[in-house]
């Protein structure tokens, strides 16, 4: 599982970015896409492994699940797509753009002084 | 005092994807054409690449890396086709990042490569969020595996270039639905290019390697 070598990359992004403002972090915001490869609950529970005995032991991880969300080049059509069936179902063009669901970003921290 | 919402919107592997940059123009400044190979473990990686480096190895200069849990060792199975070989020992993670690659190029004059393959630990999860700063990836699929199995790894088959069906050899014997896995691939990834390959017959050697030293071809007319 690469879950924790993401959570213990986000550790050292959260230390250099909260280390620009002043107070502690109490949360954190991330978005992970669909079509991210990161098993969510995999995540939360390396979060939990990373933190511990670091200044960032009671910061909160608080993931935001994007939907994999396609255009289709042929007829326009903009929607959320299963990640096994990407086609277009109104007009079957089978290769699809994709607009979103493949994030792996911290979004935002939340600080308190 | 109230909490401060502070905007990052950073991608969380920046620091992969900037090295992995790097590395990228890196290989194309010298010349040297990547290409690396993820799969579960036990689809053949090992034993295809040994093939493929072992009919390229007149022509070109080549090297490869090899991602490998503590307990394997490939590495000195592909020495056989070329001595320029080195292990990349992940330990305990289960993927290659572009970090270890960059170390363990330490002391190759990548401008005397033609072309630098790269085996990556054997895992279809894991290695998809690490660019490493390759040309090409390739995904390979034995015909011993389920045909549904890239319905079951997409992002793989999504961060992938071209997918690989590797052990055409045992498809009969294993049941194998070639059209099914076909079908599979191009659900995930329409229009994704597919190779049958057997290393035991040699069946789509010649077109894995035209394909790719077609690659450093284009690669050298610089598109
Ligand atoms: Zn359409």
């Amino acid at each position: 599982m690469h879950e924790l070598s993401i959570a213990l990359s986000m550790m050292e992004q959260i230390e250099q970015e909260s280390a620009k403002h002043r107070g502690t972090v109490r949360a954190v915001q991330v978005r992970i896409g669909a079509l991210a490869g990161v098993d969510c609950d995999a995540l939360r529970f390396a979060w939990e492994i990373a933190r511990a005995g670091t200044p960032f032991a009671e910061t909160e991880l608080e993931i935001d699940q994007v939907p994999l969300m396609v255009r289709c080049p042929q007829c326009g059509e903009t929607r959320e797509a299963e990640m096994f069936a990407i086609a277009c179902p109104r007009c079957v063009t089978p290769e699809q753009e994709i607009l979103m669901g493949q994030e792996l970003e911290l979004r935002s921290m939340e600080m308190e002084t | 005092m109230t909490p401060r919402l502070i905007e990052v919107r950073a991608n969380i592997l920046k620091e992969n994807d900037v090295l992995a940059r790097q590395l990228r123009q890196r290989f194309k400044r010298a010349g040297v054409c990547v290409v690396s190979f993820v799969s579960s473990p036990g689809s053949g990686k090992t034993t295809f690449l040994e093939k493929l480096m072992g009919r390229m190895a007149a022509r070109h200069r080549i090297a490869a890396l090899v991602g490998d849990l503590a307990t394997e060792n490939d590495a000195a199975r592909l020495r056989r086709a070329c001595p320029q070989v080195r292990q990349i020992t992940t330990g305990t993670a289960c993927h290659l990042d572009a970090k270890m690659v960059a170390a363990a190029l330490e002391g190759w004059v990548l401008e005397e490569l033609d072309y630098l393959f790269i085996e990556n630990v054997g895992n279809l999860v894991c290695p998809s969020s690490y660019d490493l700063g390759e040309q090409m990836r390739v995904v390979l699929l034995s015909a011993t595996e389920g045909e549904d199995k890239p319905l079951k790894y997409p992002t793989i088959f999504n961060t992938a270039d071209v997918a690989m069906i590797t052990k055409m050899d045992l498809a009969v014997a294993a049941e194998f639905d070639l059209e099914a896995a076909r079908r599979s691939i191009l659900t995930v990834r329409p229009g994704m290019r597919i190779v049958e390959v057997s290393a035991k017959t040699g069946a789509g050697m010649a077109e894995t390697v035209a394909m790719v030293e077609g690659l450093r071809v284009r690669a050298q007319a610089g598109c």
